[in-house]
């Protein structure tokens, strides 16, 4: 063997030493090539989903039915802008750009989830958002505050601890709605049947298929950086969301959701995948909306941050001619 | 494309009597923008009374790959540790 060859079997040794006994991996790290794109490019689709992820709620701001809800909302995407700033900042520390993430986004080259670009009709679709999106991304979450790469882990302590508020406001006003007016209630259920099977799309394409057969899943979670595979997450948040439901007063739009007592899980119907990887394709109801909206609004804000640059450049010179 | 804002370092103290911990990283103009942006991106729950940010091209570091030659000198050296003495148990306060 080739002495280089040789080196590289170390460096890949020691690195699966440290995956292997649940350690974490840090950004100076030696790592293989394909763990660090398969990283860059996951971090980065989560933050994008986060800032995308602003608009469907962004557009109920101006509308919320009371001060108190304003603000609720306000907080909530103000932090789904904080999270994908944490997320960006990890992905950066694999060694790609704040400009490189962005212009992969703003040139369809990378994706977010599919769930963004379904319309949020009405003020009920936002309590659904927080209950049931949130709610899914918190299931999907909370292992990967245990993933193999310390900056994405730590970024992801962050996210789950405050999702939980998210979660919680969201299947609150839903509840306020169910107990008001047959109208109000009758808008939460509408909401329920819009945003349920969008919901269980979320955690990607069933265990059986090709994406699993091609070895994605089984390498990252060789990896350490997926933990449970698609349809244990699907179960689980199935499990955890028909009793809320009920507590809701609302029905699953299911007529074959029925508690297994041998499983010890609910038997559901599978979401529409053909239309999920319609909707990642391109071709879903807000895609072009989406991501037209998002590029505005860079392009939009270039004068800002051309304006603070240059304000710093200047304020930098004044100090440089201060000292000299 | 403009050129893009450096990268500071964001350290933060939960509160009076810890040290500043570092929790993350963020993109700003200058030292000001960096401390108000910090404060937006990762206090926004009361989780500190103290912001430090520093420029991250300013931070040196030891290099992980000589981690084992570079922290070896303390491996063996238990005697620094006061597990290390036997004494009686009927010596108290040691």
């Amino acid at each position: 063997m080739a002495p280089t060859d040789q080196r590289t079997d170390d460096r890949e040794a020691a690195f699966y030493a440290i995956v292997d006994s649940d350690g974490r991996i840090e950004p100076r790290d030696d790592m293989p090539e394909a763990y660090r794109r398969t990283l860059i490019r996951q971090i980065a689709q989560h933050a994008h989903s986060e800032i995308i992820g602003m608009q469907p709620e962004g557009n109920w701001i101006s509308r919320a039915p009371s001060l108190r809800r304003k603000a609720i909302l306000l907080a909530k995407v103000q932090d789904e802008a904080g999270h994908g700033l944490y997320l960006y900042a990890a992905a950066e520390t694999l060694g790609v750009s704040r400009d490189q993430l962005l212009d992969l986004l703003h040139t369809r080259k990378q994706k977010y989830s599919s769930i963004f670009n379904y319309p949020t009709l009405t003020w009920a679709d936002v309590g659904a958002i927080g209950w049931l999106v949130d709610g899914a991304a918190i299931t999907n979450q909370v292992p990967l505050t245990r993933c193999s790469y310390g900056p994405y882990a730590r970024a992801m302590v962050r996210i789950c601890k405050e999702e939980s508020f998210h979660q919680r406001q969201g299947f609150e006003s839903l509840l306020t709605l169910t107990r008001g007016s047959a109208a109000q209630k009758a808008m939460a259920q509408d909401a329920l049947d819009r945003w349920w099977y969008p919901s269980l799309a979320m955690f990607g394409p069933p265990d059986t298929g090709e994406q699993v057969s091609g070895g994605h899943t089984e390498q990252s979670m060789r990896w350490g950086i997926k933990r449970f595979s698609n349809d244990e997450l699907r179960q689980r948040f199935v499990d955890m969301t028909v009793p809320q439901s009920e507590v809701l007063g609302l029905t699953i739009p299911d007529p074959d959701l029925r508690w297994n007592d041998e499983r010890g899980h609910y038997d559901f119907t599978a979401p529409d995948y053909d239309e999920l990887f319609r909707v990642i394709k391109g071709d879903g109801p807000c895609n072009e909306q989406r991501l037209r909206h998002r590029v505005e609004a860079h392009e939009d804000g270039a004068w800002v941050r051309e304006a603070a640059g240059a304000y710093a450049a200047k304020q930098q010179a004044k100090r440089a001619e201060a000292a000299a | 494309m403009s050129a893009e804002w450096p990268l500071w370092e964001v350290f933060v103290r939960a509160k009076r009597g810890l040290s500043h911990i570092h929790v993350g990283s963020l993109h700003a103009p200058d030292a000001t923008m960096a401390v108000r942006n910090a404060r937006d991106v990762y206090t926004r729950r009361g989780e500190g009374v103290s912001i430090w940010v520093v420029p991250s091209d300013q931070i040196t570091a030891s290099s992980p790959d000589e981690k084992d030659a570079f922290f070896d000198p303390a491996g063996d050296k238990v005697y620094r540790h006061p597990t290390f003495y036997d004494v009686p148990v009927e010596a108290k306060h040691l």
